[in-house]
């Protein structure tokens, strides 16, 4: 069915009320055709008897009461998929911006999906080596998970993403059925582009499909844009076998226009105004990662959110925190100390990587490491607070050791080249030899077969 | 009769016309689809429906029709080992119809296989029966005796019984003369209200501990089978690793668990682990004695806010058989918040932070199903409620978590920071309360052994003051503390080390029995005791901490197994000989 109809009622903000509507349905698609300009889309979020509430994507601005005819599509906002859809860039709405027409749908997909039953998933068990220490040794991605950067303004979020795009190493060499999924949602012009240029130098720009929504765009299009982004990995890893890595930057955006049509509806905000269906919304972004049994493909979600504030308990990284399966944090005083990647480890989690490393995926030691760099970390932390009160020098001998390995451990072990790529073996082979600074029974995270194994007390030398 | 059609959708709500004859709570069936929904309002002639599915494509005008029921769970054996959503729709069906994704309006029978059990039945012709009595079982999983109970509101003499043999729950298995020309034809499967709690005779008192193995809980915080306990922590403080936890091993005969708002994979993890990893105590695998719910985060929103219902009525029922359930609820704040979702969507008055004015009442309704109860069939069962928490911002003081903590008695208190320095669990010992613990001493006492109470409160005492102690430590460092300050510095970081600490991944640490609890706990005091007197002759801290026992205490956790716990009485003698020759 599609009926055209005049009769705009009212406008406010990004929303239209038309009425004598009939069999408008729920969600479902609408073109209005405005005078002189061409159409824009929307879609039905409130029905009514016979009047219809519509957002419009790109903004009601130059609409009047007079001058634009809407009309009902019938059906609910869909893609048109194919394998064609790689390398190829479309806008915020999925249509195609790149000049090279449109795509040839092998099928037409609901962009909203529907959510995977839990007992067809794949608990994620497989490792992706990024060649990070930080994040391979101490918050190991897994395949199919959705870990999130926790970020701030003027933080290296994009050199991160981007260089774990571009090292990322699949097991058992699948690289041949890899590729990147990536939306932008109200970022800048030089942060998309920033992204194109190192999916070029990585070779890979044939296999990326790219969905922007820049700063300059409709906010209320931002609220499609990932869904449309997560449509197209559906399709390509469950229906095309492919192992996909979706970025989603900047979730704070996409927040903030959640918000702003939410005020914009009179709807009753919970915290900081942002609305009450929040986590509901967001999590049927994030569920959208993981592996179905018996399928080949997997996709795995690194959402960017710059922390306003840089406060962690703002809702925007509190309710994603509630959905992800872990974070990886990034913090402004490691930043302005030099150490890039910025990761601050403490708040810094995977949650799948208990499953999945160990012997058998990475080595035997991993975990036992692991937890010790976490448990000394902590313990630098409160010397270091002891240490501004009472001085470096009036430390114990014990504290003092802690404060040295703090600085080999930010030093080496978390900073490394923007290029650098480890081994997990490298890596481990590190944390051991940090762990070395503090004498044996200081570590009481790991049981004695792995510490006689593994761990070797450093000569006192270095004590000066 | 008159037309109900749709007169407004807006998200999971859906505004009905014509709806004079609808009743409150009522079951009914939305669009051309058949969603299922559920009458939460009346107004004249326009009824307020939730709709537990999604509402896109719904259109003004499509038919509404009522079911006449409220809305309810099936109850018959296939329950146990089986994963249903938030309105008891069996996954494993929907996926056998619909493949990996949940479309819109699927619509599945209790059991589409018609499974037939071997049914065993206990009365004849002639015999008087009432509610609650069991009539017949038949074995559900090896584990649990499925015991098949004359439905609550149904008495008479029994008129006609099948033959022995194999039933599916839709056969008529007795017919019992419930009146004049009143016949009642009993089947396996029966049906209940999900928001009303199943009738039983008495409400007991707790008195005895629900034993999960986890060493903060049941040797600090107990919670007594049949009592009621709060999980609150930002995210990632483990509120889920513990409750899978208390899932996997903590004494209870039947496990429901459910996924409430939350993780797809958490609930895959469980149904791949489950059928793996065995019961402590039959050895049998874990999943013969659990039932999932899963109304994942991403499912819709008002079956979220029914899932802890029907999570709930599954239990009581398995209660009036005379079970021991416990109740895994992760997360009861995701439930909180499909009320205010659903409460913004019907523009009522907000209380705080947007939450509805009712909260309060439906979090007391919801908790008062806990209990220890005599059932209508005279048998003795429990249902243990244990609730993660999931406050915003990891603030305590929210809506959710300060009505929660007024109708539980035990508050794990999950901490943040100790999270972040992977201290797990990371429940703080000092934050955190079991109510239980008077209710409760005397079965330790009698059962594990004497001290246990006494060694007890001795630990808490020391880390209190060790606790203190950290913060002058925090200003001027431990180097001028007194000996007797410093042993009390060691033997509180040998207590969180080797005791609260827990390993849930490790063979050994994963599930601990009292008596190693008790011993764990008698080996730390002995040492810090000897260590004192020393102390007291002089002999510096330093010596103690230098023979390397307290590092032998901590690693007992993973070196001495459940079953040997003679080698803390030899550590005792190795001990006290050791620090013979200190003197
Ligand atoms: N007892 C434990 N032993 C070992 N690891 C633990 C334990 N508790 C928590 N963890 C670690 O912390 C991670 C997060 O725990 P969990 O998923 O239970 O958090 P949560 O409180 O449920 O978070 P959310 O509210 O986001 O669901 C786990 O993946 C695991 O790595
Ligand atoms: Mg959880």
């Amino acid at each position: 069915m599609s009926i055209e109809y005049l009769g705009i009622k009212n406008i406010n903000g990004p929303l239209l009320v038309v009425q004598g509507v009939k069999g408008a349905s729920f969600e479902e698609l609408v073109e209005i055709a405005v005078e002189g300009e061409g159409t824009r889309l929307g879609r039905v979020m409130d029905i009514s008897d016979d009047t219809a509430v519509i957002q419009v994507f790109e903004g009601t601005s130059d609409i009047s009461l007079k001058n634009s005819r809407v009309r009902f599509l019938g059906h609910p906002l869909e893609i048109p998929l194919s394998e064609e859809i790689l390398g190829r860039v479309f806008d915020g709405l999925g249509r195609p911006i790149d000049g090279l027409g449109k795509v040839y749908p092998d099928v037409k997909r609901d962009i909203n999906g529907d959510p995977i039953n839990p007992v067809s998933r794949k608990y994620p068990r497989d490792y992706i080596e990024t060649g990070i220490s930080a994040i391979d040794g101490l918050t190991t991605l897994i395949r199919g998970q959705k870990l999130p950067l926790f970020s701030g303004s003027g933080l290296p979020h994009n050199e991160l993403a981007a260089q774990i795009v571009r090292q990322a190493k699949l097991p058992r060499h699948e690289d041949t059925k890899f590729a990147i999924v990536f939306a932008a949602m109200g970022v800048k012009y030089d942060v998309a582009e920033y992204f194109r240029q190192s999916f070029i130098q990585g070779g890979v720009l044939q296999r990326v499909v790219m969905f922007m929504n820049l700063a300059n765009d409709p906010p209320v299009e931002r609220i499609v844009t990932p869904r449309c982004a997560l449509t197209a990995a559906e399709y390509l890893a469950f229906e095309l076998g492919m192992h996909i890595l979706v970025i989603l930057t900047d979730m704070t955006a996409y927040c903030e226009a959640l918000r702003e049509i939410s005020s914009s509806k009179g709807e009753i905000p919970s915290r900081k105004g942002f609305p009450g269906y929040m986590y509901s919304d967001l999590a049927s972004i994030y569920e959208r990662a993981g592996m179905i049994e018996g399928r080949e493909g997997s996709i795995t979600q690194i959402p960017i959110l710059t922390v306003p504030n840089d406060d962690i308990t703002h809702p925007i990284p509190d309710l994603t925190g509630y959905i992800t399966e872990g974070q990886i944090v990034l913090d402004r005083d490691l930043n302005q100390r030099g150490v890039y990647p910025p990761i601050i480890i403490l708040p810094s989690l995977s949650r799948l990587m208990k499953d999945s490393i160990g012997e058998g995926f990475t080595r035997e030691d991993h975990a036992p490491c692991a937890t010790q760099l976490f448990s000394a970390y902590a313990r630098v932390h409160d010397v270091r607070a002891l240490a501004s009160v009472i001085g470096e020098d009036e430390l114990s001998k014990t504290d003092k050791l802690y404060m040295e390995f703090g600085k080999a451990f930010e030093k080496e072990f978390i900073s490394q080249g923007a290029n650098e790529d480890r081994t997990i073996e490298y890596t481990l082979n590190l944390g051991w030899k940090l762990l070395g600074i503090l004498p044996r029974e200081e570590l009481d995270r790991v049981d004695n077969a792995i510490l006689d194994k593994y761990y070797k007390e450093r000569g006192h030398t270095s004590a000066e | 009769m008159e037309e109900s059609v749709i007169l407004r959708v807006s998200g999971p709500v859906v505004k009905v016309r014509g709806a004079s004859s609808f009743k409150m709570h009522e079951t009914v069936m939305v669009g051309s689809k058949k969603l299922i929904g559920e009458v939460i309002g009346l107004d004249n002639d326009i009824a307020t429906v939730q709709v537990y599915e999604v509402t896109t494509g719904l259109t003004a005008g499509e038919p509404v029709a009522p079911t006449g029921k409220p809305l309810s769970v099936w109850l018959g054996p296939g329950i146990i080992g089986n994963i249903f959503d938030g309105i008891e729709r069996p996954l494993k069906a929907v996926e056998k119809k619909t493949g990996a994704f949940i479309p819109r309006g699927v619509s599945t029978e209790f059991d589409e296989e018609g499974r037939k059990w071997k049914v065993e039945i206990f009365v004849k012709p002639g015999d008087k029966v009432c509610q609650g009595m069991v009539v017949a079982q038949t074995r559900e999983t090896p584990l649990i005796m499925h015991k098949i109970m004359v439905p609550p509101g149904i008495e008479g003499i029994v008129s006609e019984v099948m033959p022995e043999g194999e039933y599916t729950v839709y056969d008529t298995i007795i017919r019992i003369s419930a009146g004049p020309n009143r016949t009642f034809e009993m089947k396996m499967l029966q049906e209940w209200p999900v928001r009303k709690a199943r009738p039983s005779l008495e409400r007991l008192a707790v008195n005895e501990p629900l034993i999960t193995g986890q060493r903060i809980i049941d040797t600090f915080f107990p919670i007594g089978k049949g009592g009621t306990a709060a999980i609150p922590g930002s995210f990632g403080t483990g509120k889920t690793m513990t409750q899978h936890q208390l899932a996997k091993w903590s004494d209870a005969d039947i496990i429901v668990y459910i996924g409430c708002g939350e993780r797809g994979n958490e609930m895959t993890e469980v149904l791949e682990d489950f059928p793996k990893l065995m019961d402590p105590k039959s050895g049998r695998p874990l999943m013969e004695r659990t039932v999932l719910i899963a109304n994942t985060s991403n499912m819709p929103v008002a079956a979220r806010e029914a899932s802890i219902y029907t999570g709930i009525t599954l239990a009581e029922y398995y209660r009036d058989m005379g079970y021991n359930i416990a109740i895994m609820a992760d997360s009861t704040s995701r439930w909180a918040e499909a009320l205010r979702e659903i409460s913004g969507r019907l523009e009522e008055m907000p209380a705080e932070e947007g939450f509805p004015a009712y909260l309060s009442s439906r979090l007391s309704e919801f908790y008062e199903r806990a209990g220890r109860f005599k059932t209508l069939g005279n048998s003795i069962g429990s249902i243990t409620v244990i609730g993660a928490v999931s406050p915003q911002g990891g603030d305590f003081s929210e809506p959710v978590t300060q009505n929660t903590k007024r109708f539980i008695r035990c508050f794990w208190a999950l901490d943040r920071q100790l999270a972040y320095a992977r201290h797990y669990p990371a429940i703080h010992w000092l934050l955190s309360y079991s109510e239980y613990m008077e209710a409760l001493s005397g079965w330790y006492e009698d059962k594990v052994n004497p001290l246990f109470m006494k060694h007890r409160s001795e630990l808490l005492k020391i880390l209190q003051e060790e606790s203190k102690l950290l913060e002058i430590v925090k200003l001027v460092g431990s180097d001028i503390l007194p000996d007797e300050q410093k042993l009390t510095l060691e033997t509180g970081r040998t207590i969180r080390l080797g005791f609260l600490q827990q390993a849930a991944f490790h063979p050994v640490d994963t599930y601990v029995s009292l008596e190693k609890q008790f011993y764990m706990m008698d080996i730390i005091l002995f040492l810090h005791k000897e260590a004192y007197e020393l102390i007291r002759k002089g002999i510096p801290a330093s010596h103690v901490k230098e023979t390397g026992y307290f590092e032998d205490i901590i690693k007992a956790k993973y070196t001495v197994s459940n079953e040997e716990l003679h080698i803390f009485q030899e550590m005792k003698a190795r001990f006290r000989e050791g620090l013979e020759k200190l003197k």
